[in-house]
Protein backbone atom coordinates (compact mmCIF):
# COMPACT_ATOMS: atom_id res chain seq x y z
CA UNK A 1 0.00 0.00 0.00
CA UNK A 2 0.78 3.35 -0.56
CA UNK A 3 1.95 5.85 2.17
CA UNK A 4 -1.78 7.44 1.05
CA UNK A 5 -3.59 4.73 1.14
CA UNK A 6 -2.04 3.62 3.98
CA UNK A 7 -3.60 6.86 5.64
CA UNK A 8 -6.66 6.65 4.07
CA UNK A 9 -6.61 3.11 5.52
CA UNK A 10 -5.85 3.79 8.90
CA UNK A 11 -8.34 6.79 9.34
CA UNK A 12 -11.43 4.84 7.76
CA UNK A 13 -10.52 1.83 10.82
CA UNK A 14 -10.08 4.51 13.08
CA UNK A 15 -14.03 6.08 11.99
CA UNK A 16 -15.21 3.19 12.27
CA UNK A 17 -13.76 1.76 15.65
CA UNK A 18 -15.01 5.36 17.22
CA UNK A 19 -18.31 5.17 15.10
CA UNK A 20 -18.87 1.44 16.34
CA UNK A 21 -17.30 1.87 19.22
CA UNK A 22 -18.81 5.23 20.72
CA UNK A 23 -21.21 6.85 18.31
CA UNK A 24 -23.27 3.89 18.09
CA UNK A 25 -24.71 4.74 22.44
CA UNK A 26 -26.36 7.62 21.04
CA UNK A 27 -28.09 5.61 17.94
CA UNK A 28 -32.29 5.90 17.84
CA UNK A 29 -33.68 3.20 19.80
CA UNK A 30 -37.08 3.75 18.25
CA UNK A 31 -38.14 0.43 16.40
CA UNK A 32 -36.38 0.19 12.70
CA UNK A 33 -38.37 0.05 9.65
CA UNK A 34 -39.07 -3.19 9.50
CA UNK A 35 -40.33 -3.80 12.99
CA UNK A 36 -42.81 -0.72 12.74
CA UNK A 37 -43.86 -1.97 9.86
CA UNK A 38 -44.18 -5.61 10.95
CA UNK A 39 -45.63 -3.87 13.89
CA UNK A 40 -48.06 -2.04 11.82
CA UNK A 41 -49.06 -4.80 8.98
CA UNK A 42 -49.24 -7.29 11.87
CA UNK A 43 -46.79 -9.73 11.43
CA UNK A 44 -44.27 -8.74 14.52
CA UNK A 45 -45.34 -11.83 16.66
CA UNK A 46 -44.14 -14.43 14.09
CA UNK A 47 -40.28 -13.36 15.36
CA UNK A 48 -38.42 -15.88 16.86
CA UNK A 49 -35.66 -15.19 18.96
CA UNK A 50 -32.05 -16.15 16.96
CA UNK A 51 -30.45 -19.16 18.34
CA UNK A 52 -27.59 -17.21 19.42
CA UNK A 53 -30.22 -14.95 21.44
CA UNK A 54 -28.37 -15.91 24.22
CA UNK A 55 -24.44 -14.98 22.99
CA UNK A 56 -22.39 -12.79 25.40
CA UNK A 57 -22.76 -10.08 22.37
CA UNK A 58 -26.44 -10.26 22.14
CA UNK A 59 -28.25 -6.95 21.35
CA UNK A 60 -24.46 -5.37 20.59
CA UNK A 61 -23.62 -5.33 24.31
CA UNK A 62 -21.03 -7.27 25.82
CA UNK A 63 -22.66 -10.02 28.42
CA UNK A 64 -25.89 -8.06 28.00
CA UNK A 65 -24.69 -5.35 30.07
CA UNK A 66 -26.80 -2.04 29.43
CA UNK A 67 -23.83 0.25 29.63
CA UNK A 68 -21.65 2.56 27.62
CA UNK A 69 -18.66 0.66 27.87
CA UNK A 70 -20.53 -3.07 27.16
CA UNK A 71 -21.92 -1.30 24.42
CA UNK A 72 -18.98 0.05 23.47
CA UNK A 73 -16.82 -2.93 23.50
CA UNK A 74 -18.96 -4.91 21.93
CA UNK A 75 -18.98 -2.72 18.67
CA UNK A 76 -15.54 -2.52 18.68
CA UNK A 77 -15.33 -6.63 18.60
CA UNK A 78 -17.73 -6.24 15.65
CA UNK A 79 -15.91 -3.90 13.46
CA UNK A 80 -12.25 -5.96 14.15
CA UNK A 81 -14.08 -9.39 13.36
CA UNK A 82 -15.61 -8.03 9.99
CA UNK A 83 -12.49 -6.60 9.06
CA UNK A 84 -10.60 -9.94 9.45
CA UNK A 85 -13.20 -11.86 7.90
CA UNK A 86 -14.16 -9.22 4.91
CA UNK A 87 -10.66 -8.01 4.34
CA UNK A 88 -9.52 -11.67 5.22
CA UNK A 89 -11.21 -12.91 2.04
CA UNK A 90 -10.96 -10.26 0.09
CA UNK A 91 -7.20 -10.55 0.39
CA UNK A 92 -7.12 -14.51 -0.49
CA UNK A 93 -9.36 -13.74 -3.89
CA UNK A 94 -7.45 -11.02 -4.78
CA UNK A 95 -5.11 -10.82 -7.71
CA UNK A 96 -1.47 -10.52 -6.91
CA UNK A 97 1.17 -8.17 -8.39
CA UNK A 98 0.28 -4.42 -8.66
CA UNK A 99 -1.17 -3.99 -12.03
CA UNK A 100 1.34 -2.31 -14.73
CA UNK A 101 4.20 -3.57 -12.56
CA UNK A 102 4.17 -6.98 -13.49
CA UNK B 1 -29.44 7.98 27.46
CA UNK B 2 -29.38 4.17 27.37
CA UNK B 3 -29.78 2.27 24.17
CA UNK B 4 -29.49 -0.79 23.05
CA UNK B 5 -28.20 -1.12 19.47
CA UNK B 6 -31.06 -2.10 17.38
CA UNK B 7 -30.18 -3.09 13.41
CA UNK B 8 -32.73 -4.94 13.49
CA UNK B 9 -32.61 -7.53 9.88
CA UNK B 10 -35.17 -10.14 9.08
CA UNK B 11 -35.64 -12.00 12.21
CA UNK B 12 -36.28 -16.10 11.90
CA UNK B 13 -40.00 -16.95 11.72
CA UNK B 14 -41.19 -14.25 9.64
CA UNK B 15 -40.81 -16.55 6.50
CA UNK B 16 -41.58 -20.06 6.21
CA UNK B 17 -38.88 -22.69 5.91
CA UNK B 18 -39.38 -23.26 2.35
CA UNK B 19 -38.66 -20.08 1.44
CA UNK B 20 -35.84 -19.73 3.83
CA UNK B 21 -34.37 -22.44 2.67
CA UNK B 22 -34.53 -21.18 -1.13
CA UNK B 23 -33.31 -17.70 -0.04
CA UNK B 24 -30.71 -19.52 1.49
CA UNK B 25 -29.44 -21.65 -1.10
CA UNK B 26 -29.75 -18.70 -3.72
CA UNK B 27 -27.26 -16.59 -1.22
CA UNK B 28 -24.83 -19.73 -1.57
CA UNK B 29 -24.60 -19.64 -4.84
CA UNK B 30 -24.50 -16.03 -5.13
CA UNK B 31 -21.46 -16.07 -3.11
CA UNK B 32 -19.86 -18.46 -4.35
CA UNK B 33 -19.87 -17.08 -7.64
CA UNK B 34 -18.61 -13.86 -6.11
CA UNK B 35 -15.73 -15.45 -4.71
CA UNK B 36 -14.60 -16.06 -8.15
CA UNK B 37 -15.90 -13.01 -10.25
CA UNK B 38 -14.00 -10.11 -7.45
CA UNK B 39 -10.98 -11.53 -8.61
CA UNK B 40 -11.37 -9.22 -11.24
CA UNK B 41 -11.99 -6.25 -8.90
CA UNK B 42 -9.56 -7.32 -6.23
CA UNK B 43 -5.37 -6.26 -6.64
CA UNK B 44 -2.91 -5.04 -3.61
CA UNK B 45 -4.40 -1.81 -3.89
CA UNK B 46 -7.83 -2.40 -3.67
CA UNK B 47 -8.40 -5.29 -1.60
CA UNK B 48 -7.47 -3.13 1.94
CA UNK B 49 -10.31 -0.93 0.75
CA UNK B 50 -12.62 -3.70 0.90
CA UNK B 51 -12.02 -4.93 4.10
CA UNK B 52 -12.15 -1.39 5.78
CA UNK B 53 -15.36 -0.82 3.78
CA UNK B 54 -17.27 -3.89 5.59
CA UNK B 55 -16.28 -2.73 8.92
CA UNK B 56 -17.03 0.98 7.97
CA UNK B 57 -20.84 -0.60 6.83
CA UNK B 58 -20.90 -2.63 10.01
CA UNK B 59 -20.11 0.55 12.30
CA UNK B 60 -22.79 2.17 9.78
CA UNK B 61 -25.61 -0.66 10.68
CA UNK B 62 -24.96 0.27 14.21
CA UNK B 63 -26.27 3.58 14.16
CA UNK B 64 -30.13 3.78 13.76
CA UNK B 65 -31.46 7.69 12.70
CA UNK B 66 -34.77 8.43 13.46
CA UNK B 67 -37.37 8.73 10.75
CA UNK B 68 -40.80 9.74 10.81
CA UNK B 69 -43.61 8.33 13.11
CA UNK B 70 -41.25 7.10 16.08
CA UNK B 71 -39.69 4.64 13.40
CA UNK B 72 -36.16 4.54 12.73
CA UNK B 73 -33.52 2.95 10.35
CA UNK B 74 -30.12 2.37 9.59
CA UNK B 75 -27.85 2.21 6.46
CA UNK B 76 -27.57 -0.55 4.20
CA UNK B 77 -24.25 0.21 2.92
CA UNK B 78 -24.98 -2.04 -0.25
CA UNK B 79 -24.14 0.75 -2.84
CA UNK B 80 -21.61 2.58 -0.97
CA UNK B 81 -19.41 -1.23 -0.93
CA UNK B 82 -20.30 -1.62 -5.00
CA UNK B 83 -19.50 2.01 -5.24
CA UNK B 84 -16.33 2.16 -3.82
CA UNK B 85 -14.94 -1.45 -4.10
CA UNK B 86 -17.34 -3.11 -7.37
CA UNK B 87 -20.38 -4.99 -7.05
CA UNK B 88 -18.89 -8.70 -6.84
CA UNK B 89 -16.87 -7.57 -4.14
CA UNK B 90 -19.80 -5.74 -2.01
CA UNK B 91 -21.73 -9.17 -2.19
CA UNK B 92 -18.49 -10.96 -0.52
CA UNK B 93 -18.59 -7.66 1.95
CA UNK B 94 -22.44 -7.21 2.64
CA UNK B 95 -22.27 -11.01 3.26
CA UNK B 96 -19.33 -10.70 6.08
CA UNK B 97 -21.07 -8.05 7.57
CA UNK B 98 -24.33 -9.85 7.81
CA UNK B 99 -22.75 -12.73 9.20
CA UNK B 100 -20.95 -11.00 11.75
CA UNK B 101 -24.51 -9.83 13.08
CA UNK B 102 -25.95 -12.64 12.92
CA UNK B 103 -23.67 -15.33 14.36
CA UNK B 104 -21.81 -13.01 16.92
CA UNK B 105 -24.81 -10.45 17.70
CA UNK B 106 -28.36 -12.59 17.01
CA UNK B 107 -28.99 -9.56 15.07
CA UNK B 108 -30.69 -11.24 12.23
CA UNK B 109 -32.01 -14.87 12.51
CA UNK B 110 -29.71 -17.80 11.82
CA UNK B 111 -32.06 -19.50 9.59
CA UNK B 112 -33.30 -15.61 7.97
CA UNK B 113 -29.39 -15.25 6.84
CA UNK B 114 -30.11 -16.73 3.46
CA UNK B 115 -32.81 -14.14 3.50
CA UNK B 116 -30.86 -11.12 4.99
CA UNK B 117 -27.68 -12.07 2.00
CA UNK B 118 -30.50 -12.56 -0.41
CA UNK B 119 -31.87 -8.87 0.46
CA UNK B 120 -29.01 -6.89 1.32
CA UNK B 121 -25.67 -8.30 -0.23
CA UNK B 122 -27.59 -9.38 -3.58
CA UNK B 123 -30.62 -7.38 -4.49
CA UNK B 124 -29.65 -4.20 -2.93
CA UNK B 125 -26.21 -4.93 -4.94
CA UNK B 126 -27.54 -5.52 -8.40
CA UNK B 127 -30.35 -3.35 -8.13
CA UNK B 128 -28.30 -0.03 -6.75
CA UNK B 129 -25.54 -0.94 -9.16
CA UNK B 130 -27.63 -1.24 -12.01
CA UNK B 131 -29.25 2.08 -11.18
CA UNK B 132 -25.96 3.41 -10.78
CA UNK B 133 -24.18 2.00 -14.07
CA UNK B 134 -27.50 2.98 -15.98
CA UNK B 135 -27.35 6.60 -14.45
CA UNK B 136 -23.31 6.84 -14.77
CA UNK B 137 -23.90 6.15 -18.81
CA UNK B 138 -25.91 9.03 -19.08
CA UNK B 139 -24.58 11.42 -16.34
CA UNK B 140 -21.52 13.52 -17.09
CA UNK B 141 -17.80 12.08 -15.85
CA UNK B 142 -17.57 13.90 -13.41
CA UNK B 143 -17.09 14.01 -9.34
CA UNK B 144 -20.82 15.63 -9.25
CA UNK B 145 -22.16 12.50 -11.67
CA UNK B 146 -20.52 10.05 -10.19
CA UNK B 147 -22.22 11.19 -6.62
CA UNK B 148 -25.34 11.97 -8.11
CA UNK B 149 -26.01 8.40 -9.42
CA UNK B 150 -24.04 6.98 -5.98
CA UNK B 151 -26.87 9.14 -4.17
CA UNK B 152 -29.69 8.23 -6.63
CA UNK B 153 -28.94 4.66 -6.53
CA UNK B 154 -28.79 4.20 -2.72
CA UNK B 155 -31.76 6.18 -2.64
CA UNK B 156 -33.30 3.61 -4.64
CA UNK B 157 -31.71 0.28 -2.96
CA UNK B 158 -33.59 0.52 0.12
CA UNK B 159 -37.13 0.39 -1.22
CA UNK B 160 -36.37 -2.20 -3.31
CA UNK B 161 -35.02 -4.04 -0.64
CA UNK B 162 -37.95 -3.45 1.37
CA UNK B 163 -40.43 -5.03 -1.29
CA UNK B 164 -38.34 -7.80 -2.25
CA UNK B 165 -39.23 -8.87 1.36
CA UNK B 166 -42.90 -7.49 0.48
CA UNK B 167 -42.31 -10.32 -2.05
CA UNK B 168 -40.77 -13.31 -0.16
CA UNK B 169 -43.41 -12.03 2.40
CA UNK B 170 -46.28 -12.90 -0.73
CA UNK B 171 -44.76 -16.17 -1.29
CA UNK B 172 -43.76 -17.88 2.57
CA UNK B 173 -44.83 -15.37 4.99
CA UNK B 174 -45.54 -17.36 8.46
CA UNK B 175 -49.21 -15.58 8.50
CA UNK B 176 -51.57 -14.62 5.75
CA UNK B 177 -51.80 -10.78 5.25
CA UNK B 178 -53.35 -8.58 2.59
CA UNK B 179 -50.16 -8.04 0.58
CA UNK B 180 -51.51 -4.46 0.58
CA UNK B 181 -51.12 -4.16 3.93
CA UNK B 182 -47.21 -4.91 4.32
CA UNK B 183 -46.94 -2.67 1.00
CA UNK B 184 -48.16 0.36 2.47
CA UNK B 185 -46.48 -0.62 5.87
CA UNK B 186 -42.97 -1.34 4.32
CA UNK B 187 -42.91 0.94 1.82
CA UNK B 188 -43.35 4.68 3.27
CA UNK B 189 -40.65 3.86 6.08
CA UNK B 190 -38.62 2.77 3.71
CA UNK B 191 -38.60 5.78 1.27
CA UNK B 192 -37.43 7.74 4.18
CA UNK B 193 -34.96 5.31 5.05
CA UNK B 194 -33.77 5.92 1.46
CA UNK B 195 -32.87 9.24 1.94
CA UNK B 196 -30.63 8.67 4.98
CA UNK B 197 -29.03 5.92 3.00
CA UNK B 198 -27.84 8.73 0.16
CA UNK B 199 -27.12 10.88 2.48
CA UNK B 200 -24.43 8.49 3.90
CA UNK B 201 -23.99 7.34 0.59
CA UNK B 202 -22.86 10.67 -0.57
CA UNK B 203 -20.69 11.90 1.55
CA UNK B 204 -18.42 8.61 2.06
CA UNK B 205 -18.09 8.14 -1.59
CA UNK B 206 -17.31 12.04 -1.77
CA UNK B 207 -14.94 11.87 1.01
CA UNK B 208 -12.91 8.89 -0.41
CA UNK B 209 -13.31 10.71 -4.04
CA UNK B 210 -11.73 13.75 -2.51
CA UNK B 211 -8.28 11.59 -1.36
CA UNK B 212 -8.05 8.62 -3.58
CA UNK B 213 -10.02 9.01 -6.89
CA UNK B 214 -8.37 6.11 -8.35
CA UNK B 215 -9.19 3.73 -5.53
CA UNK B 216 -13.25 4.09 -6.09
CA UNK B 217 -13.73 1.48 -8.42
CA UNK B 218 -17.78 3.09 -9.65
CA UNK B 219 -15.27 5.99 -10.71
CA UNK B 220 -12.52 4.61 -12.77
CA UNK B 221 -14.11 5.93 -16.04
CA UNK B 222 -13.41 9.62 -14.51
CA UNK B 223 -10.52 9.18 -12.72
CA UNK B 224 -8.20 9.13 -16.20
CA UNK B 225 -10.13 11.82 -17.61
CA UNK B 226 -10.00 14.40 -14.12
CA UNK B 227 -6.06 13.32 -14.05
CA UNK B 228 -5.40 14.64 -17.49
CA UNK B 229 -7.68 17.89 -17.03
CA UNK B 230 -6.15 18.40 -13.31
CA UNK B 231 -2.67 19.10 -14.22
CA UNK B 232 -1.62 20.17 -10.93
CA UNK B 233 1.83 18.13 -9.69
CA UNK B 234 -0.05 15.82 -7.06
CA UNK B 235 -1.91 14.41 -9.77
CA UNK B 236 1.19 12.76 -11.37
CA UNK B 237 1.41 10.41 -8.18
CA UNK B 238 -2.15 9.28 -8.05
CA UNK B 239 -2.14 6.40 -10.43
CA UNK B 240 0.02 4.37 -8.64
Amino acid sequence: MSRRGRTLWIVGVALALVVAGVVSWYASSSPDGLEWAAERAGFAHTAEDSAVAGSPLADYLWNGEEDRLSAGAAGVVGVLVTLLLAGGVTWLVRRRGVPGQG
Amino acid sequence: MCNKVDAVHVPDGFLDVPTSVATGALAAGTVALALRKARTELDDRTAPLAGLTAAFVFAGQMINFPVAAGTSGHLIGAVLTAVLVGPWTAVLCMTAVLLVQAVLFADGGLTALGTNVTLMALLAVVVGYGVFRGLSAVLPRTRTGVLTAAGVSAFLSVPAAALAFVGLFALGGAVDLPLGTVVSAMTGVHLLIGLGEAAITVAIVGAVLAVRPDLVHGARRISAATVLEDRRPVAAEVPR
